[in-house]
Parts: C-alpha cells; structure tokens; sequence
C-alpha cells in the first residue's frame, strides 16, 4: 500500500486546537482503529496542539503550528511542530509523582504517552516537533485494568 | 459542543450538574467561575454532577483539581457523581481517582456529605 500523508498550517489559536483535534478523529476514523483508539488518537493531538499553540509559540500570531497525518499502511504516523522556545524530554515533570498530583498543569504529554503506541520529541531550529504513532491492530489498554 | 452548568441544592448539598466537553478555553473557565461564584456565596458542599460530560482533557482535568483543592482549602467538600467511562479512565490513567471521592448514586453521595 502507498503511504498517505496531509499536512495543514494552523495559526496559533485555541481553534487551530479544535482543528487539528477534529482533522485527528477524521483521519484515524478513515483507518481501521477501533473506536476507543480514534478517541484516543484525537485526544493525543489535542494536547499536543495545545502544547505547540500554549507553550510553544505562545499564542504569537506570527508563528504557526504545523500538523501532518500520515496513514503508512501499518500506522498512523503524525507530526506537530510548532515555532516557540523549544520542549526539552528532561524538563517534562512526571506527574504521578507524589509531589505532583495536585498541581493543575503538566498531564499533556503524559497522557499523549499513555494514547499512543510511540512518541518522539525533536529539538528544531526554533521551536519543536512530536511525532506520534499509532500502529494499526495494536488496541490500547490505556487505563484499563489501573487502580 | 461547550460545557453547560446549573446548580440546585438537596439537603445543604450544591449539585453543579455539567454537561457537554471540558477543555481549555470556555469549558474550563466555566468550571471555574461556577466554583468561585458557589464559594462566594457560602456553598462548600460541592458534588459535581459529570454524568453528561462528554470529553474532558488535561486542561480540564487540572480544573477539577484545582476546583478541589479550592474548595478543601477554604474549609469545604467537593466529590464526584457519575463519571462516564471515559472520564473515569482518564482519572486513573492520571492517578486522581484515588484523589477524588468519587461516587455513581446521587442519594448516598448526599448523604456522604459530612453533616
């Protein structure tokens, strides 16, 4: 199978958010995920598009957010890049921790870990760029079984 | 579809029943004006009706903490009624299940309520 690919330009707004969430649900839709996985496919891209316009480029009109799906024939392959001050792995506090789990912030990327099947997070000139990845026939078991 | 939210009393309780997505932007400064307006009036037993939230993200899972530890710090009570499946994995997904008194019967939580 070829591999699909779309890409979109958003400007930084909380609607390029909603934008991209929703292009995410249309997209995994059209791939055979189940349901639960389209949920939480959408909901990964969501907070990374909240990441890339909030704490990326900062709401600047002047920079954009870039989002790019890519159906491989094996996995959804998508991409967020945004023009902001960069995210560092090392810098993302764990917010299971103890000292953590009452602060109001800091769950996107941990909950975009717990969706997806992969996640990678590249330093760019400037700003920054999170690849998820969804393999097909994978079901995640995210929250199931937890206490 | 954005969050709706309307308040009614049973037995000294304030039920805020909630419908519709939590998110960044309007959903979660709902959440937050209905808390502080309850608050401002007195009102700090708070339960929380989510039975028709549909869609909750990180942002609005710190609302419902932050609404918590609000409410806790000025002396008061916020639980949980009715959360819908997605919503209850995400809260043990993030480890707030165990944060949260969580209840599913509207009488019992009422009466959970410390008298």
């Amino acid at each position: 199978m070829t591999s699909e690919r779309v890409s979109y330009t958003l400007d930084s707004t909380l609607d390029s958010v909603n934008k991209a969430e929703l292009a995410a649900e249309q997209v995994a839709a059209k791939m055979p995920f189940e349901e639960e996985d389209c949920h939480r496919i959408a909901m990964a891209v969501r907070e990374a598009a909240v990441n890339a316009v909030l704490h990326g480029n900062a709401y600047d009109p002047k920079k954009k957010m870039t989002v790019s799906f890519e159906n491989t024939g094996e996995s959804l392959v998508i991409k967020i890049s945004d023009q902001g001050r960069g995210l560092r792995d090392e810098d993302i506090p764990d917010p299971l921790a103890e000292e953590n789990l009452l602060k109001q912030s800091g769950r996107g990327i941990f909950l975009i870990r717990s969706f997806m099947d992969e996640v990678r997070i590249r330093q760019l000139e400037p700003g920054t760029e999170i690849t998820l990845v969804k393999h097909i026939g994978q079901h995640s078991t995210a929250g199931e079984g937890t206490q | 579809m954005t969050m709706k939210a309307s308040s009614r009393r049973v037995d000294g309780v304030t039920i805020l029943d909630l419908s519709g997505r939590i998110t960044l932007g309007e959903g979660s400064v709902v959440l937050r004006d209905q808390i502080r307006d309850l608050l401002g009036k007195g009102e700090k037993k708070l339960l929380l009706n989510l039975g028709d939230v549909t869609y909750i993200d990180s942002s609005g899972i710190g609302e419902l903490v932050s609404a918590f530890t609000t409410v806790r710090n000025q002396g008061g009570e916020l639980k949980l009624l009715n959360l819908t499946k997605k919503v209850h994995d995400l809260l043990q997904i993030t480890k707030l299940y165990t944060v949260f008194d969580v209840k599913d019967d509207e009488a019992s939580a009422v009466k959970a309520f410390a008298r």
